[in-house]
């Protein structure tokens, strides 16, 4: 073995898993919060929701009260990071071979999708501090034990909707991808029982298994009776591994 | 083909990728039709061929973004495809289209695959022989395509590969940038690492490569060191020559022209004395014979003979040809 070959062991080693992740987690954090677009899908137009339906039910009790908003505005937040921003942002990158490049690095496949998972968390985060205190200034008082369960339901709602937002990406072109992901996420946030509750009497109950309604339910449920409603979470949890199983088969990289 | 002592980085064996199914409207399209190759540390290993000849496609199957249909790959003797981190860290990939996110700044990006490994190349060092200083700062997006492309090199390299795959990487370079790019590959070399890279630059592949690959429809159809290919090695000199030419001591007459063993092409403007001729189709000593006896049989013996080598663009060439 020639002495080019030895030097050539002894260097070019990855760092640590962790590292990796937390690294590749930071890093698409900070892009999606310094990306104008992305912030005002993520925060500008969710805060502006939030200012829209507390002004409206000043006039009409249409509206529900600022106890059912703010969680079903931090619903709709978290779909747009974790679904829309997370797939639009995805689809470019895979379309200019981003996706391809990174998988060829120690980051690989796996850290990869953990990353992008972390990064998503780490803007949620940032979206419940900002909206949270928006709402609390508007008078939001979620029970207190509720905060807990809040944290379970958006880590699995944003598995959920980071899967079918990956699933989404690496399926279709980068432009279909934006498309849809926004098309989706205003039909979600409008209709689709996250921002404002559905009726899920008789067979209504139906509508509970959109991954929107499940998601607001169940954000619902942590801050307004400070309970887990396991209906939701399952139903979401579902959503999640059907999501994944389903990006798993489909999904392809450039 | 000559014999190498390198210790082999790559192997593929027989190595096929198709896509569709036999059910499906367009049926079977077969990319590779089993290649094999082998690529050595402290080597550049050239592949080359025409648009759509699997060039891309044999780099993915390599690199483990592609599992081949069958065959094997053997990459630092690992299996790609299913390696982890530590073979990945080993390799350093640029991509045709670059892979670089459009949104981020060079200096970002570079800074942040360099935390992916535990000792990285120093970026500061690649700033340098790369000659990125200029536009660290700015939206890879607001790059032009010669200092994209060696931003891909540099995130290809930050790592401190032992083996490195390159897509194309003189496309797009000016003169300048391409001696920066030629220069660090040399570097490379010389410290031990294995390239293999894809280029349509045959004059760069000719200059830099210590083994080439054809491939043509999915296959290697040649393969060896540039003078082995050329015919300037070994026994098989005579097939170096690709074109001989003359300079005629006087004008040469039709009936001489149709009186000689190949065609002649007239290199200058008028046929007269001191006129050059060339003939393309020399290819053994027997056929310069016939050329000098019918030199004599009418007294046009030359003033000046020249030869012109075979290069790799003629091989190229021969090869691709329909």
């Amino acid at each position: 073995m020639s002495a080019p070959d030895t030097e050539a062991q002894r260097r070019s080693q990855p760092a640590a898993a962790h590292r990796r992740i937390l690294a590749h987690g930071l890093y698409e954090a900070r892009l999606t919060l310094r990306n104008g677009e992305q912030l005002l899908v993520s925060l500008i137009l969710p805060l502006l929701v939030l200012l829209g339906l507390h002004r409206a039910h000043a006039v009409t009790d249409v509206v529900p009260g600022i106890d059912i908003i703010t969680p079903g505005v931090l619903s709709l937040a978290v779909m747009a990071s974790a679904f829309t921003g997370a797939a639009i942002a995805t689809g470019f990158e895979r379309q200019y071979g981003v996706l391809a490049y990174l998988a060829t690095t120690p980051l690989g496949a796996t850290g990869l999708i953990l990353g992008k998972s972390l990064a998503v968390l780490c803007v949620i985060a940032v979206q419940v501090v900002v909206l949270g205190a928006s709402g609390a200034v508007l008078g939001w008082s979620p029970e207190p034990l509720g905060i807990l369960w809040l944290a379970v339901v958006l880590v699995i709602g944003a598995a959920a909707f980071t899967a079918l937002g990956l699933l989404l990406a690496g399926t279709v072109r980068a432009e279909a991808t934006l498309a849809l992901a926004n098309v989706a996420w205003v039909l979600m946030g409008a209709a689709g029982g996250a921002v404002l509750p559905l009726d899920h009497h008789g067979a209504g109950a139906l509508l509970l298994a959109l991954p929107s309604a499940a998601l607001g339910e169940a954000v619902r449920g942590a801050t307004v009776d400070g309970h887990l409603a396991a209906v939701p979470v399952l139903i979401l949890a579902t959503w999640a591994l059907v999501a994944i199983a389903a990006a798993r088969k489909w999904f392809t990289w450039k | 083909m000559a014999v190498s002592f390198s210790p082999a980085c790559l192997h593929l064996a027989n190595v096929r990728y198709a896509v569709g199914t036999a059910s499906s409207a367009r049926g079977v399209t077969e990319i590779l039709a089993g290649v094999d190759l082998t690529a050595r540390q402290g080597e550049v290993t050239v592949i080359i061929g025409p648009n759509g000849a699997g060039k891309t496609t044999t780099l993915s199957c390599a690199q483990g973004l592609l599992r081949p249909s069958a065959g094997t790959v053997q990459l630092l003797g690992q299996d790609p495809y299913r390696a982890g981190a530590q073979l990945r860290a080993r390799v350093g990939v640029m991509l045709q289209d670059g892979g670089l996110p459009q949104s981020v700044k060079p200096r970002t990006l570079l800074k942040h695959v360099a935390t992916l490994h535990r000792d990285p190349w120093p970026l500061e060092d690649l700033i340098e022989r790369l000659d990125l200083s200029a536009f660290l700062g700015t939206t890879i997006r607001r790059l032009s395509g010669g200092q994209k492309q060696r931003v891909a090199l540099a995130a290809a390299l930050i790592g401190d590969p032992e083996l490195v795959f390159l897509d194309e990487p003189s496309a797009g370079l000016d003169p300048q940038s391409r001696q920066l790019v030629f220069a660090l590959i040399e570097h490379l070399r010389s410290s031990g690492i294995g390239i293999v890279l894809t280029t349509h630059l045959l004059e760069e592949a000719q200059h830099l490569a210590d083994a080439v690959y054809i491939l043509k429809d999915g296959a290697v159809v040649r393969h060896g060191t540039v003078s082995e290919l050329t015919g300037s090695a070994g026994e098989q000199h005579s097939s170096a020559v690709r074109r001989l030419s003359f300079a005629a001591p006087r004008a040469v007459t039709r009936a001489e022209l149709d009186d000689a063993p190949f065609a002649l092409e007239l290199d200058s403007h008028a046929n007269r004395a001191g006129a050059r001729w060339g003939v393309p189709s020399i290819t053994s000593p027997a056929d310069l014979t016939e050329l000098a006896r019918w030199w004599e049989r009418n007294g046009l013996f030359p003033a000046e003979i020249s030869f012109e080598a075979r290069t790799l663009e003629d091989v190229f060439w021969e090869v691709s040809s329909p």
